[in-house]
């Protein structure tokens, strides 16, 4: 299966914001955060569909996200997932002394996972804590 | 008939827009329409009105269901579980009033806790650089009547601060700058494309996670050194001409954001960049300010700065305040498993704490003070929601640009609701019971 491998940030996004305050355990926050925003070229890279989920995965952890094509590109090589608890699940927690995680720059590998599911905010958290 | 409440003040991000105006119903409790806001902002005003919002303290069964509870049960709890640990975390604050977070302090103080604010996921970095070097800053209202050379570092106003370029920072005419936005030079530097860089007059697309090199080869620049062919990909000629703007102009503000705050080099990216504000001054006058998140994390620093002196993550457990980020900053202590009761107000860290912590949380004696329903919420104890500051009670603030601005209430809670303040001082009088402290 082909995977491909990517540099991740995160960061806030209008719509991350407003889903949000509309409520984190409601769908729409899923919508607007349990995304990776890939570059076009990745995508093709990829070979999916937009809009399809993948796997994400690093040396901190992983999770399923839906793939959909940046809005804010292009930028090859370069994925970009909201802040959110979907990319808290994949970032690098090293805080080298500072105290700050490092939530831009974390190496991930990115591939399909058509059959897996994007859970909610709540359920990607309470399932990962049982784990 | 509607009423219209004027100049209320957005409870959502550090720019703390001042101009909103609701219209609620002739009682006086709903809210009907906000007008002014952005998207967000509005979106906070009207989630207050939601139907589904839990409006009492539950405490989570063995079985992973909720049981209310009433507010003095909650406090109880807070209370003993609070003065039980050794050493409790205490973490937030950012979206609460001044006055609430001295009131949690008090409580700190008692149970040897440790107060950490969400700069620590934020512009944690930025305060220790200023530790460092200092600042050369400026408030809105400067840059809004006279900066002629905007810089926008690593951040994306577009979107997390929608209204900063508007009312403050591109569109916006002062006293000096007529003309709005063509008063103004406007540079973005951003990995990506942002919506901010599209409504720049120059897009800097630097490679990620290399910002100490191209502030270097600014600082450079300005004294027309040699530099190499490209710096963080950025051609030599953009940086020499970048330079050349930056010197031509009258005052210059550099605005920057979690671009250089979360990537690596952190507090030392800043550093430089302060450093550069400073070479600016040599030519022209320059401010540098950072874009803050929550519409009161700077009241946060501001209030551990008169009480303890530092500004984030304070650790009192030794009775006395030390602070050193790293090891008293929250995801270390909980990463390293150092503290045994968590305690959250005003801020989500299920949501924005890398999950190895939030898995730490769940495993804690925890409470959890939000009005909403957050993953934070459903990894704590103890649940409890209150009003909302800046829509259902005032408190004071404090903008990115370090201004106090008191917020004002606009609606009622819902009935029998407490707000931040009301609970910590239940909370406060009971640790005050359990430790043999006179009030």
């Amino acid at each position: 299966m082909t995977k491909i491998t990517v540099n991740l940030i995160t960061g806030r996004t209008i719509q991350q914001g407003v889903s949000m305050e509309a409520g984190k355990e409601k769908e729409d926050y899923m919508k607007s955060c349990g995304i990776i925003e890939l570059d076009a070229v990745d995508i093709a890279k990829l070979g999916i569909w937009k809009n399809s989920n993948v796997r994400v995965t690093s040396d901190f952890g992983s999770v399923v996200v839906k793939a959909i094509e940046a809005t804010q590109g292009p930028h090859p090589g370069l994925a970009w997932i909201p802040m959110g608890p979907w990319a808290n699940m994949v970032i690098d927690t090293n805080t080298y002394s500072t105290g700050m995680p490092t939530f831009k720059g974390t190496p991930v590998t990115v591939e399909p996972a058509e059959k897996e599911i994007v859970l909610s905010s709540i359920d990607l958290v309470l399932n990962a804590c049982k784990e | 008939m509607t009423q219209l409440v004027t100049d209320i003040i957005c409870p959502f991000c550090g720019t703390l827009c001042d101009d909103i105006e609701v219209e609620v119903s002739d009682d006086g409790k709903k809210i009907i329409k906000v007008t002014n806001a952005c998207a967000i902002g509005a979106e906070k005003f009207l989630h207050a009105q939601s139907p589904d919002r839990i409006v009492r303290p539950r405490m989570k069964q063995e079985d992973g269901s909720w049981k209310e509870v009433t507010y003095d049960e909650a406090a109880k709890y807070t209370a003993k579980i609070l003065c039980d640990a050794k050493k409790p975390l205490m973490y937030g604050w950012s979206s609460t009033s001044c006055e609430a977070q001295a009131t949690g302090h008090m409580i700190a103080e008692l149970v040897g806790g440790v107060v950490d604010n969400t700069a620590t996921v934020c512009h944690g970095p930025s305060l220790i650089a200023v530790h460092d070097v200092g600042i050369p800053s400026c408030t809105l209202g400067e840059v809004k009547n006279r900066a002629d050379r905007v810089i926008f570092w690593g951040c994306n106003p577009a979107h997390a601060h929608p209204r900063h370029m508007s009312r403050y920072s591109i569109f916006s005419r002062g006293y000096f700058t007529t003309k709005g936005s063509k008063s103004r030079k406007i540079i973005v530097v951003d990995p990506r494309p942002t919506d901010t860089a599209s409504v720049a007059d120059y897009h800097i697309q630097i490679q990620q996670g290399r910002d100490y090199e191209l502030i270097d080869a600014l600082r450079v620049a300005l004294q027309e050194g040699p530099l190499p062919e490209t710096v963080a990909g950025v051609p030599k000629e953009k940086i020499y001409d970048i330079a050349r703007l930056l010197k031509s102009g009258r005052f210059v503000t550099i605005f920057f954001g979690m671009g250089v705050t979360h990537s690596l080099g952190k507090n030392h990216n800043i550093d430089i960049a302060i450093a550069l504000t400073s070479d600016l001054n040599k030519y022209t006058k320059a401010a540098i300010i950072p874009m803050r998140g929550h519409y009161n994390v700077t009241g946060s620093g501001q209030v551990l700065g008169w009480q303890f002196g530092f500004p984030f993550c304070v650790d009192l457990s030794r009775g006395f305040a030390r602070y050193n980020p790293g090891e008293s900053s929250a995801n270390d202590l909980l990463m390293r498993g150092e503290v045994d009761a968590n305690f959250v107000i005003g801020s989500d860290p299920g949501s924005h704490f890398p999950f190895k912590s939030v898995k730490v949380i769940n495993e804690l004696p925890s409470v959890c003070i939000d009005p909403h329903m957050t993953p934070t919420v459903a990894v704590s104890k103890c649940h409890v929601p209150v009003a909302l500051v800046g829509i259902e009670v005032g408190g004071s603030c404090y903008r990115m640009d370090n201004v106090p601005i008191e917020s004002r209430k606009v609606v009622d809670p819902p009935a029998g609701m407490l707000t931040d303040g009301e609970f910590l001082e239940l909370v406060l009088t009971e640790v005050q019971r359990i430790k043999g402290v006179a009030a």
